[in-house]
C-alpha cells in the first residue's frame, strides 16, 4: 500500500526496539473481549486507476452545468471560478497544515486568513469578522445564540423570508434550551413583516436575509430602526454575498451581527458542501464572538506577525463556559473566498454583480412579457419568484427532460405559494440560454 | 548524525492585500455582456467594497510567498497530538474535483443526483461497519459539530423518555469541545478524574453516575493515547441507569479493524474524517464529523436521511423523532468523497495495518525518548504518547521552548500543553504514514535539542531562529485586538 512506508524489515527492527514479539501484542492494553472477533466487511482494496473508474462512473450520473441549464440558486449558487483560486488552493503549504497553533510556521495561514476577515469586514460594511464557520445556517444559530448571550433576554424574531433550511438548523440549535422563535410573516411586495415585534419588549434579536429566499433586497434601514427600537440586536443573514457588490451593505444600516453563505466567493457548489460560514460583528461584540480570530502582533526583533488570539473566548481554554462549541473553522474555504475577492477587486466585484443584476432583470422581463406573473416587485439581484399557470408540474419534469431546471418550486416551504418558481440568474447563464427557456415556457 | 533537515533559503517578504495593488487593474477574466442593462433602485445602491484592484500575477505571487511561510504534512513530519496529521492522498483531490461532484447543486430531483447520494448511502455503510454501529449521517461539518449533533440525539433520546436529564460526566482527559458541546444542550458538566494509571475507574464513574446524569462522553482510546479498559464495565454502570455512553471517535486512527465502539458498549460516537480517514486539514477545516449510533437512536438521527427504494437513491424526511437539520444541506460532501475514496483505496486489510503502524510508530518513539523525557505514563500506548518538561525544568527550559526549537530542525510541534492532566505535556502523534527513518530523524532532533537544554538553554528560549517570524507576542494582540486591516 502506496501510504505504509513500512518495510517488513522495518516493522521487525522496530518491534525488536519496543521489546515486543507481534504487532498484536502492542494491542495487549486491549482486553480480549473489546477485540473484534471478524475482520471488517468492506470492499477489497481499488488501485488508483480503478478508484478513478469507479468515481468517474458516479460522477457521470449527476446533472451539472454547461451540459443542464440549471436556473436554480436556493443558497448553492454556480459562478465562474477562475483557474488561479483552485490552483493556488491547492498548494500543499495551504492544504495539508493544521490549524495555525504554532505561529511562527504558519505565517502564510495567519495572514491569509487576517486578510479574509479584513475583506469580509469590508464586503459587510463591519467592523471585525471572524475566521469563518462551517456554513450559513449554523453561523445563524451561533449569531443568535450570540445576541442571547449579549443582550441576556431569549426570545428570537426571525424572518420567515431567511432561508427555510437555516431557519430549521436555527430550531435544532435552540431545541434544548427552548429559546422562543417568533416568525415573522412577509408583505405583498416580498418583504419582512415587522409588524409583530412592535409589542415585543422581550426580543434579544431580530433577524432577516437580505437579498431574502424569494431574492427580494429588505428594507434594511427599516428594520434595523424597529430592532433598535427594542433593544434587540439586528442580525442580517445572507445566501448570496456578492449582492453586496452592488446594493448598499448590511452593516451600513447598521446590523449588530451581519452572517452568511459565502459559497459564491469562489467555491464550487459541491453538492451543498463544504462551503463557508462568514460571520461579522461591532467591535463591541467581539469577546462574545464565536469561532476563531487571527490577530496582528509583532514577533520579538519587532516585526509584523499574525498570531490566532482572544481564545479565551475558545472551548480549549473556557471549556464548558466558552461562546461556543466551534473548534474548527472552514480555513480553506476561507481562502478561497480571500482570493476570489482579491482576484475581483473593487472594480471587479461591482462590475460582476452589475451582470448577474442585468441578466436577472432580463430573465424577468421576458418571463413578464411571455405572460407570467411576477408576484413580488421589490428589487432583486439574481433570484426572484416567477408564478407559472397552475399544470406547470407537467412542464417542470418535460423541461427537466430537455435539461432544463426551471428554478425551484418554492411551494414546499411556502404552502400558500403553489406554481410559484424561485429563479436564478448569474454570470454563466447566456442570454442565449435565457432565451431557449423563455422559449419554452412561453403561453 | 544526518545532516539537519531544517535550512534556511531565500523567502520573500510579501506586503498585506490592501498595501498592494492600483486602482484599475484586474485580475478577473469578466464575461462580456449580452443583455442590456436592467434598471436598478438607485436608493438601494451602494460603492462596492474596498477592495483593492490587483492584477493576476500580483494575486498569484501574493499566495505563493504567504504558502512559503507555512509548514505542511506535504513538507514533513506533523506529528500533533490528537489531530492525526497523516498523508493526504493526492487521489482523492482528484476525485473531489470531478465536475459531477464540485459542480452538483443541493436542491436538484434525487432523480438527477444518484451518483451523489449513492457514495453518501455507501459511506455511511463503511462507517457502521467499521465502527460496528447501526446507523449514521454525514451532516456534521467537523469534529465538535459531530459532538453536538450526538448530544442532541442524547437529549432528543432522553426527552422521548419523560425526561431529558440535566448532568453529563466528561473526564478530565476530555478534549475542550466535549464538555462545550454538552453545554449547548444545557447539559450540566461532571468531571471524573483518571485513576493512576490515566485510565477511568468503573467504581468512579458507578459514584456520580444517576439517573439524573444522560450519560458519559468517553475519548477511547483517550487522549493520554491510552485504552479505556474498562470501558465495557462502564457502559454497563451508565446504562443501568439508563444513560448513554458517546464515544469521542478522535482517536479512532488507532483501532480501525480492531476495536469496533458498537461491541463494547457505545452509543453514539463521531468520527472526524479530517483525522482518520485522511482529509486535508486545510489550516484549520473544512472538516467532517459524521455520527454513528445504535438501532435505539436511529430514529434521532438528523433529515434528511439517503435512502435506497427499488434501486433508486432518494432523501427522506419521514423520521418524525429526527433532532431536525444540523447542516444548510447534506453536510460537507466534498469531504466526503475524499473518505469514501480513502476507504476504498485501503480495504480491510489496510485500514487495520494503518492502525497497527500508527500504534507501532507511537511506541517506537516512546522507546526512543523515554530515557531523554518524562513519560506521564509508563505503558505500552496507542497511536500516540504524552511526555513532559520535567527532567528538563531543572535547565529552566519549559515544554513550550523544546518544542519551539524543533521547528528548527525542519519538525512541526507536537501538541502542548494538552492534555491538562499532564503538566507541560508534550503529546507525539506520528501517524502510520512516517517511516521509520523520518521518526528516527524526530527522535535524533529531540535527543539534539534534550543535549541543548542542558548546554545551551539560551538557545531554546529564544528559538525558533529559522522561522519567517520569531516569537509573537500573544499577549499584546489579546490585549489590544486587531483583527482587521
Amino acid at each position: 500500500m502506496r501510504y505504509l512506508p513500512h518495510t517488513p524489515d522495518d516493522i521487525e527492527t522496530m518491534l525488536k526496539t519496543v521489546g515486543v514479539n507481534s504487532v498484536d501484542e502492542l494491542f495487549s492494553a486491549i482486553p480480549e473481549d473489546c477485540r473484534s472477533k471478524t475482520s471488517l466487511d468492506l470492499p477489497l482494496p481499488l488501485s488508483e486507476w480503478e478508484l478513478n473508474a469507479r468515481i468517474d462512473e458516479l460522477a457521470a450520473t449527476m446533472a451539472i452545468p454547461p451540459d443542464y441549464k440549471v436556473f436554480m440558486g436556493a443558497g448553492s449558487y454556480e459562478h465562474y471560478i477562475p483557474a488561479t483560486v483552485s490552483f493556488l488552493l491547492s498548494r500543499s503549504e495551504f492544504m495539508t497544515s493544521y490549524t495555525p497553533y504554532q505561529p511562527e510556521l504558519s505565517q502564510g495561514t495567519l495572514q491569509a486568513i487576517f486578510e479574509y476577515q479584513t475583506l469580509t469586514a469590508r464586503l459587510l460594511g463591519m467592523e471585525v469578522a471572524n475566521a469563518s464557520q462551517y456554513d450559513g445556517a449554523s453561523s445563524l444559530a451561533e449569531a443568535l445564540l450570540m445576541a442571547v448571550r449579549i443582550t441576556r433576554k431569549k426570545t428570537v424574531a426571525v424572518s420567515s423570508l431567511i432561508h427555510p433550511n437555516y431557519r430549521r438548523v436555527l430550531e435544532t440549535y435552540l431545541a434544548p434550551t427552548e429559546y422562543p422563535i417568533i416568525e415573522l410573516p412577509y408583505l405583498e411586495d416580498g418583504t419582512t413583516d415587522l409588524d409583530a415585534i412592535k409589542n415585543r419588549d422581550d426580543l434579544a434579536a431580530v433577524a432577516v436575509q437580505s437579498p431574502n429566499f424569494l431574492g427580494c433586497i429588505e428594507d434594511l434601514q427599516l428594520a434595523a430602526q424597529k430592532a433598535q427600537d427594542k433593544k434587540a440586536l439586528f442580525v442580517v443573514s445572507f445566501t448570496e454575498p456578492l449582492a453586496y457588490g452592488l446594493y448598499k451593505s448590511p452593516g451600513s444600516f447598521g446590523a449588530d451581527i451581519c452572517c452568511g453563505e459565502g459559497q459564491s466567493l469562489g467555491i464550487p457548489r459541491s453538492f451543498g458542501g463544504p462551503a463557508l460560514g462568514m460571520f461579522a460583528a461591532k467591535k463591541k461584540y467581539v469577546r462574545n464572538m464565536p469561532g476563531r480570530l487571527v490577530g496582528q502582533t509583532v514577533d520579538s526583533e519587532g516585526r509584523r506577525g499574525f498570531v490566532l488570539t482572544l481564545a479565551t473566548r475558545e472551548q480549549h481554554i473556557r471549556r464548558e463556559k466558552a461562546t461556543s462549541n466551534i473548534c474548527t473553522n472552514h480555513s480553506l474555504c476561507a481562502l478561497a473566498a480571500a482570493i476570489y475577492m482579491a482576484t475581483l477587486g473593487q472594480t471587479g466585484i461591482k462590475e460582476l454583480a452589475r451582470l448577474n443584476f442585468d441578466k436577472t432583470e432580463y430573465l424577468k422581463n421576458q418571463l413578464k412579457a411571455a405572460g407570467h406573473e411576477i408576484p413580488f416587485e421589490r428589487s432583486t439581484f439574481n433570484e426572484f419568484v416567477v408564478k407559472f399557470p397552475k399544470n406547470f408540474e407537467n412542464t417542470y419534469e418535460k423541461l427537466l427532460e430537455k435539461k432544463i431546471v426551471a428554478g425551484l418550486p418554492i411551494s414546499r416551504f411556502y404552502p400558500e405559494l403553489s406554481h410559484h418558481y424561485l429563479l436564478c440568474v448569474t454570470e454563466t447563464v447566456s442570454k442565449k440560454d435565457m432565451d431557449a427557456f423563455v422559449k419554452e415556457v412561453r403561453t | 548524525m544526518k545532516e539537519n533537515l531544517g535550512a534556511t533559503g531565500l523567502i520573500f517578504n510579501e506586503s498585506l492585500l490592501w498595501e498592494k495593488g492600483k486602482k484599475g487593474r484586474t485580475g478577473f477574466s469578466m464575461p462580456p455582456s449580452d443583455v442590456d442593462p436592467g434598471k436598478a433602485d438607485k436608493t438601494l445602491i451602494g460603492d462596492g467594497p474596498d477592495f483593492p484592484d490587483l492584477s493576476e500575477v500580483d494575486v498569484v505571487r501574493h499566495y505563493i510567498r504567504l504558502s512559503q511561510w507555512n509548514f505542511s504534512v506535504d513538507s514533513g513530519t506533523y506529528p500533533l497530538g490528537s489531530c492525526t496529521m497523516k498523508y493526504n492522498p493526492k487521489t482523492n483531490e482528484r476525485q473531489a474535483g470531478q465536475p459531477g461532484f464540485a459542480s452538483a447543486h443541493p436542491l436538484l430531483p434525487p432523480s438527477l443526483s444518484q451518483g451523489a447520494l449513492k457514495l453518501m448511502f455507501e459511506l455511511e455503510q463503511f462507517l457502521t461497519e467499521i465502527t460496528g454501529m447501526d446507523a449514521a449521517t454525514l451532516q456534521p461539518a467537523a469534529g465538535a459539530h459531530g459532538e453536538l449533533t450526538g448530544m442532541l440525539i442524547i437529549y432528543a433520546y432522553h426527552k422521548s423518555k419523560g425526561s431529558p436529564r440535566t448532568k453529563i460526566i466528561v473526564p478530565d482527559t476530555a478534549h475542550g469541545t466535549n464538555p462545550a458541546s454538552a453545554a449547548l444542550c444545557g447539559y450540566r458538566s461532571v468531571p471524573v478524574k483518571s485513576n493512576p494509571d490515566g485510565i477511568l475507574a468503573p467504581e468512579d464513574v458507578a459514584r456520580i453516575m444517576d439517573e439524573d446524569t444522560a450519560g458519559i462522553m468517553v475519548t477511547n482510546p483517550n487522549t493520554l493515547g491510552l485504552f479505556e479498559e474498562n470501558i465495557k464495565q462502564i457502559a454497563d454502570i451508565v446504562h443501568a441507569k439508563g444513560g448513554l455512553v458517546y464515544g469521542d471517535g478522535a482517536n479512532m486512527n488507532a483501532v480501525m479493524g480492531i476495536v469496533r465502539m458498537g461491541e463494547i458498549g457505545l452509543d453514539v460516537l463521531h468520527l472526524n474524517l479530517h483525522k482518520t480517514f485522511s482529509t486535508p486539514h486545510g489550516g484549520g477545516g473544512p472538516g467532517s464529523g459524521p455520527v454513528c449510533v445504535r438501532r435505539e437512536l436511529e430514529p434521532f438521527l438528523p433529515v434528511p436521511r439517503v435512502i435506497e427504494e427499488n434501486g433508486q437513491y432518494v432523501l427522506s424526511e419521514d423520521l418524525p423523532q429526527s433532532i431536525g437539520k444540523i447542516h444548510a444541506f447534506y453536510g460537507n460532501v466534498g469531504i466526503l468523497i475524499r473518505a469514501y475514496s480513502y476507504i476504498l483505496s485501503m480495504g480491510a486489510e489496510y485500514l487495520k495495518k494503518a492502525s497497527q503502524l500508527a500504534v507501532l510508530n507511537a511506541n517506537y518513539i516512546k522507546e526512543g525518548l523515554r530515557d531523554i523525557f518524562h513519560l506521564a505514563y509508563d505503558r505500552v500506548c496507542m497511536h500516540e504518547c504524552v511526555f513532559s518538561d520535567k527532567n528538563q525544568q531543572a535547565h529552566g527550559v519549559t515544554t513550550l521552548d523544546i518544542v519551539k526549537r524543533l521547528m528548527d530542525y525542519g519538525f512541526h510541534p507536537p501538541t502542548i500543553y494538552f492534555p491538562l492532566v499532564v503538566p507541560g505535556a508534550i503529546m507525539i502523534e506520528p501517524t502510520e504514514t512516517e517511516s521509520m527513518e523520518d521518526i528516527d530523524r524526530l527522535i535524533d532532533a529531540l535527543k539534539a535539542i534534550a543535549g541543548e537544554a542542558e548546554k545551551s538553554p539560551q538557545l531554546l528560549h529564544e528559538a525558533p531562529h529559522n522561522c519567517k517570524r520569531k516569537r509573537l507576542d500573544e499577549t499584546s494582540a489579546a490585549r489590544k485586538p486587531c483583527l482587521t486591516g
